[in-house]
C-alpha cells in the first residue's frame, strides 16, 4: 500500500509535484504516465525517501516515510531510471552485497542472490563484472537488486527502457508475478506497457495529476463521445446522407479503402447513445447491406497525447499578457 | 553490522581501481626516496624526517584517494541506492572513512619495513618511532576526513578533489601568519594547524591535546559529510 496526501515537492522555485494525490493497493500495479518532466521520478523519490517532500503527506504500508524512513526502506525495492550499478563489481558479488545491505544474512544471502539471478535470467552472467553488461542485462541486475529482498512495495521507474521486445515480454511477465502479493508502483513513457501492465493509469503533467483510472476507462472518459467505425454496401452519398440523419449522430467522416461499391464511415456518437439498432434498420429499409460495424478503441497513446497537450492558460499568464499589450 | 559490509565493498573497490595501486606506488617511491634520503643527510636511526616529509605527500595522495568516496555515487547513480536503503547516512560516512583509513593503513604497514631496515643498523628509539606512528596515523585520518567531506558536496570527482587539496593546503599553512596578526587571533590560529600538532609526536611525546584535536578534526569533518549527504534529500 502507498499513499500520497496532497504532496508537494519543490526544487528552489521549480515544481516537482504539485498537491499530489495517489494511492496504491497490494496486488495492484500502478502506472504512472507522463512526458519527461512532468514528475514520474520526483514522485517515486519522495516514495522511497529520496527526496523529501516540501508539503504533504507520504505513506508506505501505513508508515510515514518522513517520520519512520528506515522502516519503510526495509519493505521497499527500488529501481531509479539509471540502476545502480558498480561496475567494478561482479553481477554475483554485487547482488551479494546488496542482499547484505538490505539486511539478509548467511544462507538467506546466498538463497537470495540464487533466486533474483534464476528470476531474471542472469544465472549466465554471475561472474561477468557489470561494467561489461550490455545494456539490457544492466537494466535486469537493476531489477534483481530492488527485489533481492522479497518487498512488499516494489518502485520501478522505466523498468523496461532500453530491452529488446523478447525481454520485454520477459520482464513484464516478471512484474505481473511479482505484482501477485505486492504493491507495484512503474512509471513509463511507452503507453502500450502500461495498458497492457497496469490495472490502474495515472497521468501526470507539469506536476500535477491530470486523470487516474483504469487504462478502459480513461478511454471512455476521454472521448466525450464514442465511436463507431461502419461499412456498408451502397453509394457513398446516399449511406452518408442517412447516417447523418440518425438520432444521436455528431459527426460523420468517410472513410479511405473500402471494398468495390461499398462505403466506410467513422461515425462519432453522442455520449450515452447507442444508434446501432436504428442505423441497422434504417439500412435495411433501404436494402444496403450492412458488412461492418463496430466500436473503435482508443488508444491509450491518443488519451495520453490528449490529455498532456490540452493546456489551460493560466488566469495569471493571461493577465500578463493583457498587461503586456 | 552494516558498516561493516559497506567498508568491505568500499575497501573492495579501492582495491579493484588502478588509481588506488598507483597511488600506492606514489606514496611507496616517495616514502623511499625521503627514508633513505633522512638517513643519509642525519645519519641517525630515527623515522622523524621520513614522516615529515610523508606528512606533505599527504596533501595530495588524500584528495586523490578520497574524491571518489562519495561524489563517485553521485555521478553513478548508486547514491540513490545508498539513500533508499535501510542505512543511515551516518554509516555510509562511516564506512567509507574507514576504507580509506584502512587503505592507508595498509601502506604504513609497509613502512615497517623502513624499522625493520633501522633496527639492522642502529639502535633506533622505540619511543619515539612508536610516537611518530601514532601521530602520523592521527594526522592521515584528520586528512581523511577533509577529503570525505570535499567528495560529499559534489558530483565531480575532480571539484571534490580540488576542493580537498584546497582546504588542506589551508590547514597546513593557517598558521603562517599567526606572529603577525594580534595575538588572540595568533594562537587560534596556530591551534588549527593540522602539520603543527604533528610536530610533538616526531619528537617522541604523546600529548593529550593533540590526540584530541586530530581526533575532533575526524569527528567535525565526518559530522559535516553526514549533514551534507542528508541535506541533498531535501535539494
Amino acid at each position: 500500500m502507498i499513499r500520497l496526501e496532497n504532496v508537494t515537492k519543490l526544487y528552489g522555485n521549480q515544481v516537482g509535484i504539485k498537491n499530489l494525490s495517489l494511492t496504491a493497493r497490494p496486488g495492484e500495479i500502478l502506472g504512472l504516465l507522463g512526458p519527461n518532466g512532468a514528475g514520474k521520478s520526483t514522485t517515486m523519490g519522495v516514495i522511497t525517501g529520496y527526496l523529501t517532500p516540501t508539503a504533504g503527506r507520504v505513506e508506505v504500508l501505513g508508515i510515514d516515510v518522513a517520520e519512520h524512513p528506515l522502516e519503510v526502506k526495509k519493505h521497499l525495492g527500488y529501481l531509479p531510471e539509471v540502476p545502480p550499478l558498480y561496475d567494478e563489481l561482479t553481477v554475483e558479488e554485487y547482488l551479494k552485497f546488496v542482499a547484505e545491505i538490505k539486511g539478509l544474512r548467511g544462507k538467506k544471502v546466498r538463497e537470495a542472490v540464487n533466486r533474483v539471478m534464476l528470476e531474471t535470467g542472469l544465472a549466465a552472467m554471475q561472474r561477468r563484472l557489470i561494467g561489461h553488461l550490455s545494456h539490457g542485462f544492466r537494466q535486469r541486475v537493476g531489477l534483481a537488486q530492488a527485489i533481492i529482498n522479497d518487498p512488499a512495495v516494489l518502485v520501478l521507474d522505466e523498468p523496461t527502457s532500453g530491452l529488446d521486445p523478447q525481454q520485454i515480454t520477459e520482464i513484464r511477465s516478471l512484474i505481473r508475478e511479482l505484482a501477485r502479493d505486492r504493491t507495484v508502483i512503474l512509471s513509463s513513457h511507452i503507453l502500450p506497457e502500461v495498458s497492457m501492465l497496469c490495472r490502474r493509469v495515472a497521468i501526470l503533467n507539469h506536476g500535477e495529476l491530470v486523470a487516474e483510472d483504469t487504462p478502459e476507462n480513461l478511454a471512455q472518459r476521454l472521448q466525450g463521445g464514442r465511436m463507431l467505425t461502419v461499412t456498408v454496401r451502397g453509394p457513398a452519398a446516399e449511406v452518408g446522407e442517412l447516417v447523418r440523419g440518425l438520432p444521436g449522430v455528431e459527426k460523420v467522416d468517410a472513410l479511405e479503402g473500402a471494398e468495390p461499391e461499398s462505403c466506410s464511415f467513422s461515425v462519432v456518437v453522442s455520449k450515452g447513445k447507442d444508434i446501432r439498432p436504428d442505423l441497422f434498420f434504417a439500412l435495411a429499409a433501404k436494402g444496403y447491406p450492412l458488412l461492418e460495424l463496430k466500436w473503435q478503441s482508443t488508444s491509450l497513446e491518443e488519451i495520453f497525447l490528449n490529455l498532456v497537450t490540452r493546456e489551460p492558460i493560466p488566469e495569471s499568464a493571461a493577465k500578463e499578457e493583457a498587461a503586456a499589450l | 553490522m552494516n558498516v561493516w559490509y559497506l567498508a568491505k565493498k568500499e575497501l573492495r573497490s579501492y582495491l579493484l581501481s588502478p588509481l588506488a595501486w598507483v597511488l600506492l606506488a606514489v606514496y611507496f617511491a616517495l616514502g623511499g626516496y625521503f627514508f633513505s634520503g633522512a638517513i643519509i643527510i642525519t645519519g641517525r636511526a630515527d623515522m622523524t624526517g621520513y614522516f615529515a616529509n610523508m606528512a606533505i605527500t599527504l596533501l595530495f595522495v588524500v584528495p586523490a584517494l578520497t574524491m571518489r568516496l562519495w561524489a563517485e555515487e553521485e555521478a553513478r547513480g548508486t547514491a540513490r541506492f545508498l539513500l533508499t536503503a535501510p542505512l543511515t547516512v551516518t554509516e555510509v560516512v562511516t564506512a567509507k572513512f574507514l576504507a580509506a583509513l584502512a587503505l592507508m593503513l595498509l601502506a604504513e604497514l609497509v613502512s615497517l619495513v623502513y624499522v625493520l631496515i633501522l633496527s639492522r643498523l642502529g639502535s633506533p628509539d622505540w619511543g619515539i618511532i612508536f610516537a611518530s606512528y601514532l601521530g602520523f596515523t592521527l594526522l592521515m585520518a584528520a586528512c581523511l576526513a577533509v577529503g570525505l567531506f570535499a567528495s560529499s558536496i559534489s558530483s565531480s570527482q575532480m571539484v571534490a578533489g580540488l576542493t580537498a587539496f584546497g582546504l588542506l593546503l589551508l590547514l597546513w599553512v593557517v598558521d603562517w601568519v599567526s606572529s603577525s596578526v594580534p595575538a588572540g587571533l595568533g594562537s587560534v590560529l596556530k591551534a588549527l594547524s593540522f602539520p603543527g600538532h604533528l610536530i610533538d609526536f616526531l619528537k617522541g611525546m604523546v600529548v593529550t591535546d593533540h590526540i584530541v584535536f586530530y581526533l575532533s578534526a575526524v569527528f567535525f569533518f565526518l559530522f559535516l559529510a553526514v549533514e551534507s549527504i542528508a541535506k541533498r534529500t531535501w535539494a
